[in-house]
């Protein structure tokens, strides 16, 4: 257990000592993209009854910072402690790859809620914060966190440098969040894309932590609560055995 | 008692390197024990597959009677590692380098951690640097503070993976001072090094690896008895030659004749002849077995297990 809570303890301060660049930027960041998506559309674009395009924004970018940050953390913590070296004070340790795994996740996790929150703390000048469901806003953020959590830590596993890492990150993370309805319901778009959203789990976690925030959702929140817990729970295991058979780790 | 380390016909393979093709080893608890070998004999594996680090292919590797990969949890708690390279976290400090590094190992916050700590600190002469981040020390700091996390668990097997390369010559006996220190207090010492002055000064043991095997194991004693002779050494004055009977048993290199010799009541009758044949000398000295000559003769001579 003092193992775990060590690694934990560790990566939380790793992430918290930097916290100008890994939680203020990135608040920063989605509140840029509010002032200036919301000054540009708020007047022509209503997605839901009772509900300004400024109000909308504010849950999905709060999820795509929660989401991107969840990423960056595991992946550069790993990343970067493979590269200098540093990462074999972690391997030396008896530490089970299960304790492993949630340390990391969880730093992710909590990172990513620090941002999360942070950006909904900003976002009140600018918008009533409506919160009709609670506890799906909680789960689908955990959940969310934890699986891209658990996909940061594939990739830095995987990568052997930076480059491939930031490839990962802005070929598939960066598409997937911003093409998950962060901007704009599904509803609005052509059929075809309609139909590819609803194979992005990002839209998922995006629609059900809306649904948290206005009770409102593209599709039922039972059925993203699904799917979100299905990837969770394949990468989990994914990244699992990865740790298990020490994939890129011990040699 | 169960050996500290405990070797059993181990492999390791690396795409078309033969890392690891063999190897049987005892390392004895409370030894201070050599390993040596060129670069990519194999030491640095075999170290890392010790601490779990690496994968063998076949064979089983116990650290004071438990298994690497079975009982990997008290295995890697019997031992400390120093890296071969000068790793180091650049968010945290010293001391938070240090304390994480108990923690990993189960070692709870309290009172007699944080004594433990300063203890190690201060026995490196880093007590002032305690709160410094590990990016602003030295080349030799950051090597010290290394030592320090192999030491923070306590583990009775510690294992320094060249632990001087690239230090300077004060820090190199400050540190040999207190390893040799840890030795008298019980730990098990393994150390692999390209100095081998200090191989033979410090270790009572020593393998020599080449090319994945052990190409000699023994102790130090007998292997500079067994592999190094003392020599005559002799520098001719212009014009001199060597008489036969010399002449016969010399090796030259660099102009420098050497004889080689077990005991000293040979040197008298190598000078009778060098006095009866006419001999004249500008330098003679005599040369004592060095580690260098061992080496230098195993790794030539042998290729193949022993």
């Amino acid at each position: 257990m003092t193992g775990f809570s060590t690694l934990l303890y560790k990566e939380v301060l790793r992430f918290w000592k930097v916290g100008f660049q890994t939680v203020a930027a990135p608040v920063i960041t989605a509140l840029l993209y509010l002032l200036i998506f919301s000054h540009v559309l708020e007047a022509h674009v209503k997605v839901y009854e009772d509900v300004t395009y400024t109000a909308f924004l504010v849950p999905g970018l709060t999820m795509m910072s929660v989401l991107q940050n969840a990423f960056a953390n595991s992946s550069s913590s790993l990343i970067q402690s493979k590269v200098t070296g540093s990462v074999i004070f972690v391997l030396l340790p008896p530490i089970s790859y299960q304790a492993f795994y949630l340390a990391y996740v969880l730093a992710a996790v909590l990172r990513g809620l620090s941002v999360g929150i942070g950006v909904l703390l900003a976002t009140l000048w600018f918008a009533p914060l409506d919160c009709r469901e609670p506890l799906w806003i909680i789960t689908f953020a955990v959940l969310g966190g934890g699986i891209l959590g658990s996909l940061g830590m594939i990739a830095g596993i995987w990568a052997d440098k930076f480059d491939q890492l930031a490839a990962f990150q802005n070929f598939i993370i960066m598409p997937l969040t911003f093409l998950s309805g962060v901007f704009y319901s599904i509803h609005s778009l052509p059929p075809f894309w309609q139909r590819l959203s609803h194979w992005n789990p990002i839209f998922y976690m995006i629609d059900g932590f809306r649904y948290g925030f206005f009770g409102i959702s593209d599709v039922s929140p039972w059925l993203s609560l699904s799917i979100v817990m299905l990837c969770f729970a394949i990468l989990s295991a994914l990244t699992l055995s990865m740790l298990k058979h020490g994939y890129k780790l011990r040699a | 008692m169960s050996p500290a380390i405990r070797v059993r016909q181990v492999t390791k393979r690396f795409g078309s390197v033969q890392a690891l093709a063999g190897v049987d080893l005892d390392v004895e608890q409370g030894e201070f024990f050599g390993l040596l070998g060129p670069n990519g004999a194999g030491k640095t594996t075999l170290i890392s597959a010790a601490a779990g680090l690496v994968r063998l292919d076949s064979g089983q590797i116990a650290i004071v009677g438990h298994d690497v990969v079975k009982d990997y949890r008290q295995a890697r708690r019997q031992l400390g590692v120093v890296p071969q390279e000068l790793v180091f976290d650049p968010f945290f400090t010293v001391r938070e380098t240090l304390n994480f590094q108990c923690g990993y190992f189960g070692i709870g916050k309290s009172r007699a951690r944080d004594a433990w700590i300063d203890e190690i600190l201060e026995n490196l002469d880093l007590t002032s640097k305690a709160n410094a981040n590990m990016r602003s020390l030295s080349g030799g700091m950051k090597r010290r503070v290394l030592v320090g996390q192999a030491l923070a668990h306590r583990p009775p097997v510690i294992v320094l993976d060249e632990p001087t390369a690239g230090v300077d010559v004060e820090l190199r006996q400050t540190l040999w001072q207190f390893i040799r220190r840890l030795n008298r207090d019980g730990h098990t010492i393994v150390l692999t090094t390209h100095y081998l002055e200090e191989a033979e000064s410090l270790c009572s043991r020593i393998a020599m690896l080449k090319a994945g095997r052990i190409v000699a194991l023994d102790s130090t004693a007998s292997l500079l008895q067994r592999f190094s002779a003392r020599t005559l050494r002799l520098r001719l004055a212009p014009g001199a030659t060597l008489p036969p009977t010399l002449a016969q048993r010399a090796e030259i290199r660099d102009s420098i004749y050497s004889i080689a010799f077990d005991h000293f009541t040979e040197i008298e009758p190598m000078l009778a002849d060098l006095r009866n044949g006419g001999c004249g000398l500008e330098e003679l000295e005599i040369g004592q077995p060095d580690l260098e000559d061992v080496f230098v003769r195993v790794m030539h001579e042998r290729g193949a297990t022993q």
